[in-house]
């Protein structure tokens, strides 16, 4: 449980006597409070899918699109500040596409995962910037196979095989534990997704939500794209029948 | 003889370099004569040099350019090694190559081939000749002497050859170039590079076969002088 830091919690270039910076600690908060963000590692790709809280009715569906592309063979979910998260994901572009001029090849998932927390963390080190209120979920697909990385507002980045951030993603991750993701298609994945997004949705604390998903898999040719559109749709019927099923216990 | 030759002219390595995959990874092959103008100024050059573990790069053209476009890369590319993690492939070094051949076209005169083995794509040669151009071949040559090699290539050149066919096929075809090119010369050097490593090997001026016309090596002038009839060559 994290006490409050006053005066220690003023800048994100002071320590606490405990040896923490608040700062960074508050910016992980703008994370947890917005909608849910997962990824999966499947035997054959990645699927990764969003909580889209919707804000407005007059809003168009499909718009204010939180999964971008960052290469042919990548992809980025974010959650938290909605801006923030343009700004890390224009950076990744450049650097994906800065290595492709440099190097001549795509860019290794690892390396593009290493730059990204690089930059996340560069704006935790100066007093002048403050730190990006964002966590990250990268998938990709290089010539290592599919690899998933989760990168927070403090800069650290693991590779996972599930990963799960913002307001449900404790139930998320509980949910993604019981998967068994070594031995299943990332077509079987996008409805697994779907279910846990629809079952971790707080039906009382928030309103409409909308589901968007992408993957990077054989499928797809390891290209990162939405989930086809038929697909995504038997997806949310898969998912609404399965919480009628556990409602009705 | 000309007495008003210049040695301080810029030395140029006329060259011939051979770069082949084979079954399993690449051969890499050249002569050793480094010329200035008239004079050979290194007659046992190794023209074959090292950029990482696992790639090697053959240098035709100037001296000075090659070595110093090798050094740069060979620079970048430890780095992206210990940033990778892992050795660097053989595409990466090629087009590293490539950026600084293109980008600084005119002021460089140099003709390189990459070969090497990495552990997604096996063996590769890639050539970047004069104007910076990357092209990945199953065999490439250059420098002055491959002028003489190309129909030869045409011919002796087969797809999936064994270790051995592809260095026999490199260390005759470079001493084909040496016997026509007055600008390659000395001995033949080869490196073969695959999964295991990395074996460098040396045939020596003598060990090599003589082609049409060409007279027996003398290594000492005792050795003539001493001979039961002393007839060196006349001109």
């Amino acid at each position: 449980m994290s006490s409050i830091g006053t005066g220690y919690d003023l800048s994100v270039t002071t320590f606490s006597p405990d040896g923490r910076v608040f700062q960074i600690e508050y910016a992980a908060k703008a994370v947890d409070n917005s909608g849910t963000v997962i990824g999966i590692k499947c035997k054959d790709g990645i699927v990764m899918g969003v909580e889209k809280l919707i804000a407005s009715k007059m809003m168009l569906p499909g718009s204010n699109r939180r999964i971008h592309s960052v290469h042919r063979h990548s992809g980025m979910a974010v959650a938290g500040l909605a801006a923030d998260g343009r700004q890390i994901v224009a950076r990744a572009k450049s650097e994906a596409t800065n290595y492709q001029s440099v190097y001549g090849e795509p860019i290794p998932v690892k390396e593009l995962a290493d730059r990204v927390a690089s930059y996340v963390h560069l704006c935790t080190l100066y007093w002048w910037l403050r730190p990006f209120g964002c966590g990250i979920i990268l998938g990709g697909y290089d010539r290592d196979g599919p690899q998933l990385y989760m990168v927070e507002p403090s800069g650290i980045s693991y590779k996972y095989f599930g990963a799960a951030i913002g307001k449900g993603k404790q139930a998320a991750k509980t949910e993604i534990e019981k998967l068994k993701l070594s031995e299943m298609t990332c077509r079987e994945g996008v409805i697994e997704v779907a279910k846990i997004i629809y079952k971790v949705h707080d039906e009382a604390k928030d309103k409409a939500f909308e589901l968007e998903m992408s993957w990077v898999c054989e499928e797809s040719k390891q290209q990162h794209q939405k989930v086809p559109d038929d697909l995504l749709e038997e997806a949310k019927a898969a998912a609404r029948t399965a919480l009628e099923e556990m409602d009705a216990d | 003889m000309d007495l008003n030759m210049n040695v301080d002219a810029p030395h140029s390595m006329g060259t011939t370099i051979i770069g082949v995959t084979y079954d399993g990874g690449v051969v890499l092959g050249a002569d050793s004569r480094t010329s200035t103008g008239m004079y050979v100024a290194n007659r046992a050059s190794d023209k074959i040099t090292q950029l990482t573990d696992n790639v090697y790069v053959c240098r035709s053209g100037s001296a000075a350019d090659s070595q110093i476009v090798s050094d740069y890369v060979r620079y970048f590319l430890h780095q992206h090694t210990i940033q990778l993690g892992q050795p660097a492939t053989v595409k990466v070094a090629a087009n590293l190559i490539r950026l600084l051949s293109y980008n600084n076209k005119n002021m460089l005169q140099t003709g390189l081939i990459v070969g090497g083995w990495d552990k997604y794509e096996g063996g590769k040669i890639y050539g970047v000749p004069l104007g910076g151009t990357l092209v990945e071949q199953p065999f490439t040559i250059g420098g002055s002497g491959s002028s003489y090699l190309y129909g030869f290539f045409d011919q002796a050149w087969k797809e999936g050859m064994t270790k051995d066919e592809a260095e026999q096929l490199v260390v005759k075809a470079v001493s084909l170039a040496i016997a026509r090119d007055g600008a390659s010369g000395g001995v033949v050097r080869t490196v073969i590079i695959n999964s295991e490593g990395v074996t460098r090997n040396f045939y020596p001026g003598d060990k090599l076969p003589l082609w049409h016309e060409e007279l027996e090596p003398q290594n000492s002038l005792l050795d003539i002088l001493n001979a039961p009839s002393p007839e060196p060559m006349n001109i």
